[in-house]
């Protein structure tokens, strides 16, 4: 056997790619398992379709996940894979536009058979036509060799077959180096107790990873090194737990007990799913009969007393929007989190989007401003779901925790915090009367907020509602009243900005001509484009906003500090037109609306343009 | 009712925290002017619910209403209680929360036909399912009163109003019936003008665990006045019409003339006492498992301008959902230990960067 070479590479982006029933998920999520315990920078991103079974072998049901890894620090999933892992005609087709050109294509030649390649829309075999010319191609028969693998165990022919996704992971994790114990720990308690089915899952990988080590068929492996990040203890973690993990942190650090109420949604329904296994926490969650329901029954928690909180997206939203107006008005802490996806109407639910941004600061009658904060990365919902639930607490009042379902869905590694130095919430119940002559609801402090008086509190009976209501909690018609109350809840909520950073501008030389400015998800692209533009040359500024209402107190002053400034949204313009609206700057945008992340490539070429 | 001085949460001499309470209505009663119509059934109805609030032995601090809109919303208003005027149809969904969060307090919702059978449907029928802690009290006048007068979910077919010129072509809705669908363990039905009656229903529903909906029939003397005459109103044959049934007792009215016996095709009907054998007179079982029972008499009358049963049609015991949230929190924390945040965090694959 010719001794393979191994072959260093800085970063590596690898896409799994294969039927709804293929497990291509698990198969990425498992590869990332392995590529976080070893060390490297990483991002990853699923994309399935919607349909839970689409027809076997057709387009609409190839589900991938693609994953970046890097022995440097990343902040995107990867523009265009290295290695396209395609396990039938169907995923080729889909994706095979987006490899790099001379990229590695692996596919599962078992898989490109008639029927398939019928159902794919191919007319001839791609594998011999020489379309693939421009491609490194490996055709591995792995139904084959996984149904040879598991010779001997007693499963049926259709479990052995289903164990070929272990087997392309034992592959790619032979190409890279991947640890191989992480894996077999994990298909040991996966399957324990089912033992053939264990065995399946074993032997297939296994043979995957003796497949590339001993064949032929590959030269060589490629070795990515550990990133040298900051020191410290790293897990991977994906939005929707950091968001889940977030909230539960906001409980603990505050002492208020946590409600969460939702319904089942698309993406959302993931926090719903963490958060009802974290019952020894205290919390408790309600699975509404619908979202104004899941809206309401926060809000109640609420007012007695818990950290209430519902999450949805965005069709969810619409309907929550009455009782969030309740909330501005009853001057309560409540938290809504918007896993925002494609729309509008159903849209495209298992595709991302920011396409709320204007909804969630103006989408309810009436005068009703509340706090808007956006998390930046899947990590970030951790820190961003904490300073939710200190803004709501603080100035009683509902929060709007805007995400989407690149974050929720997609991971990177987390440098853990010491939880002893997350900020504490501090709840401060009213207690007894807040003047000589009695309880006054609506009697403010010194950041405009009323008190919380919770029921059970002797003394302090009160009645609110969604009626405009005076100082004292009186309901009042009066003109001048009602005015004064409006205008006390927007000062409110727009003095928050003194209780916020500033916006941090990276600026290597202050003498950038174009700055780019983002929220949401677009942060890891909006900063690798930024990256590589300047290592062109390009004078390039870039910042990023977690409160989008109110905004930062500096943000005029650094809107006008660059001659161009460019949004990229994963909308038409929502912040853009805010901030022109607000700071009468020719703000510029870039908008997508694929259902994809932005691309750190296409931005890099559009800050290139702006420039030019 | 803009005084700012006043304050709205006055609280009262009876929150002592130790010994025992001697309550009065006047501790449940609110500073705020009641201002529904002069002449409203409602008014009946919070003097009822003051006066036998002291009996509960829950001071104000600790009991909680929460309503929806209409007339029947502002009740929240007059009661020296916790309190939240919430939206349209939402307040069980509302109390949802607050009462499964909070198992110390008496949480009562406040409703009519309308917020709670149109609008707020949906959260009746699944708080009623779930068995929250709730005391549903449904002021049923069958109108919009608060709109001035459009016809409501249980209005009768044919009523004309505003919005039904030609007359409605809805069918309505029977309230204890819905209820009784909906998995309620405890239904009763009583009548606004009926102290003594409403008093005794409000009793049975506080001692039961769980959701208690109760359906009250409320004169709207402007939109609707009337509505319910041949129930409430004594020249009009109230004492004729008023079938109280009572768990464990033959189900006869009408001065003991008139019963309710098994016709021949197992249906209910309505028979002279004295042409009745003894043993085919329906005896009333409101605890029974079966809804069966109570289901039938919930249809004896399709509209109440006929001999209408009133009282508890069925009250029987089912875990309580507040209950069984804490219990399973309770169950998780001694199988996983109390959760440690530090531990969250740092559980399943981590490594060290040096």
């Amino acid at each position: 056997m010719t001794p393979k070479t191994v072959e260093e590479r800085e970063r590596v982006v690898v896409r799994f790619a294969g039927d709804s029933g293929d497990g291509m998920q698990l198969t990425g999520d498992r590869f990332t398992s392995a590529t976080a315990v070893l060390g490297n920078d990483l991002a990853t991103l699923p994309d399935f379709p919607a349909e839970i079974r689409a027809p076997a072998g057709t387009l609409a049901g190839v589900s991938a996940f693609q994953i970046h890894f890097a022995s440097r620090d990343i902040t995107t999933p990867g523009d265009r894979p290295n290695v396209l892992v395609a396990m039938n005609p169907a995923a080729l087709k889909t994706n095979l536009s987006s490899l790099e050109r001379g990229g590695i294509l692996i596919v599962n030649e078992d898989a490109f058979i008639d029927r398939n390649l019928e159902k794919a829309g191919y007319k001839v075999n791609p594998l011999d036509d020489g379309s693939l010319e421009s491609y490194q191609v490996f055709r591995v028969p792995m139904t084959t060799i996984t149904v040879r693998a598991t010779e001997g165990l007693e499963i049926t022919k259709k479990d052995a077959e289903r164990s070929k996704n272990m087997f392309a992971l034992g592959l790619v994790s032979w190409m890279f180096g991947r640890p191989t114990d992480v894996t077999e720990r994990w298909i040991e308690a996966k399957f324990a107790g089912k033992e053939d089915i264990k065995q399946a899952n074993l032997q297939a990988f296994k043979a995957g990873y003796n497949f590339g080590e001993t064949t032929e068929l590959f030269a060589n492996s490629y070795e990515v090194k550990p990133f040298e990040a900051q020191p410290g203890l790293y897990r991977n973690v994906s939005g929707a737990t950091a968001l889940s993990w977030g909230l539960i942190a906001a409980s603990v650090r505050s002492g208020l007990p946590l409600f969460y109420a939702s319904y089942p949604i698309t993406p959302a329904s993931e926090l719903l799913h963490e958060l009802s296994r974290r019952k020894n926490f205290g919390v408790r969650t309600l699975q509404a009969e619908d979202e104004i329901a899941a809206a309401g029954a926060a809000l109640g928690a609420a007012f007695g007393g818990s950290l209430g909180v519902t999450g949805t997206s965005g069709p969810g939203l619409d309907l929550k929007t009455e009782t969030i107006g309740l909330a501005v008005m009853l001057e309560l802490p409540m938290i809504i989190v918007d896993v925002m996806r494609a729309g509008p109407s159903t849209g495209m639910p298992t595709k991302t989007e920011a396409a709320d941004l204007l909804q969630a600061m103006y989408g309810r009658h009436g005068e009703s401003p509340l706090p808007v904060v956006a998390a930046a990365t899947p990590s970030d919902c951790f820190d961003t779901a904490i300073e939710a639930a200190r803004i709501a607490v603080k100035y009683r009042t509902p929060v709007i925790l805007l995400s989407d379902t690149f974050l929720g869905n997609s991971s990177e590694p987390w440098l853990l915090p010491d939880v002893d130095t997350l900020p504490t919430i501090e709840p401060n119940f009213a207690e007894g009367p807040n003047t000589p002559d009695g309880f006054m609801r609506y009697l403010r402090d010194g950041n405009g907020a009323p008190p919380w008086a919770l029921p059970g509190t002797p003394g302090l009976e009160h009645r609110i509602g969604g009626l405009e209501k005076d100082d004292a909690g009186n309901i009042s018609y009066d003109a001048a009243n009602h005015e004064r109350m409006t205008q006390l809840r927007a000062a409110k909520v727009a003095g928050i900005a003194n209780d916020i950073p500033e916006l941090e501008v990276d600026d290597g030389d202050d003498r950038a001509e174009l700055l780019v400015l983002g929220w949401g998800s677009t942060f890891g692209a909006i900063r690798a484009a930024v990256r590589r533009a300047r290592s062109n040359g390009a004078k390039v500024a870039g910042a990023h906003l977690r409160h989008l209402n109110p905004l930062p107190r500096n943000i005029g002053e650094v809107l006008r500090r660059y001659p161009k400034v460019l949004v990229p949204e994963m909308n038409t313009g929502q912040l853009q037109k805010v901030l022109r609206a607000e700071f009468l700057v020719d703000v510029q945008g870039y908008h997508r609306v694929t259902g994809h992340p932005i691309l750190a490539e296409e931005l890099e070429e559009e800050i290139m343009r702006r420039l030019s | 009712m803009t005084d700012a001085t006043s304050g709205n949460g006055s609280g009262n001499g009876a929150t002592t925290a130790s010994g025992p309470l001697t309550l009065t209505k006047k501790d449940f009663t609110s500073d705020q002017e009641v201002r529904w119509c002069p002449g409203c059934g409602d008014y009946a109805i919070l003097a009822a619910v003051q006066s036998f609030m002291p009996s509960l032995g829950v001071p104000p601090h600790q009991t909680v209403f929460i309503s929806g809109i209409g007339c029947s919303g502002r009740f929240t208003y007059y009661m020296d209680t916790y309190g939240m005027h919430g939206i349209h149809g939402r307040a069980p969904a509302i109390a949802t929360g607050l009462a499964t969060s909070r198992r110390d307090l008496s949480v009562w919702v406040v409703t009519g036909d309308g917020d709670a059978l149109s609008i707020g449907g949906n959260h009746l029928i699944h708080a009623l399912r779930r068995n929250v802690n709730l005391k549903i009290l449904m002021f049923n006048n069958q109108i919009y009163g608060l709109t001035k007068g459009q016809y409501s979910p249980t209005s009768e077919e044919g009523k004309v109003t505003k919005s039904t010129p030609f007359g409605s072509l809805d069918h309505p809705f029977n309230p204890v019936a819905l209820a009784l669908g909906a998995e309620g363990a405890f239904v009763a039905r009583t009548i606004d003008n009926d102290r003594a009656h409403m008093t005794e229903v409000l009793k049975a529903a506080a001692e039961h665990k769980g959701a208690a909906f109760i359906e009250i029939y409320q004169n709207c003397n402007v939109f609707n006045d009337g509505a319910f005459d041949a129930l409430r109103d004594k020249a009009a044959g109230a004492v004729h019409n008023q079938i109280r049934i009572e768990h464990g007792r033959p189900v006869v009215f009408d001065s003991g003339e008139r019963c309710v016996r098994v016709g021949p095709n197992g249906r209910l009907e309505i028979a002279p006492t004295a042409d009745t054998p003894e043993e085919q007179i329906v005896v009333h079982d409101a605890h029974s498992d079966d809804p069966t029972l109570a289901f039938q008499l919930a249809h004896l009358s399709s509209r109440p301008t006929t001999p209408t049963p009133i009282g508890v049609f069925r009250s029987i015991d089912r875990p309580v959902y507040g209950d069984a949230m804490d219990a399973q929190v309770e169950a998780a924390t001694d199988r996983l230990g109390k959760g440690d945040l530090a531990k969250l965090l740092t559980g399943g694959d981590t490594w060290v960067v040096k």
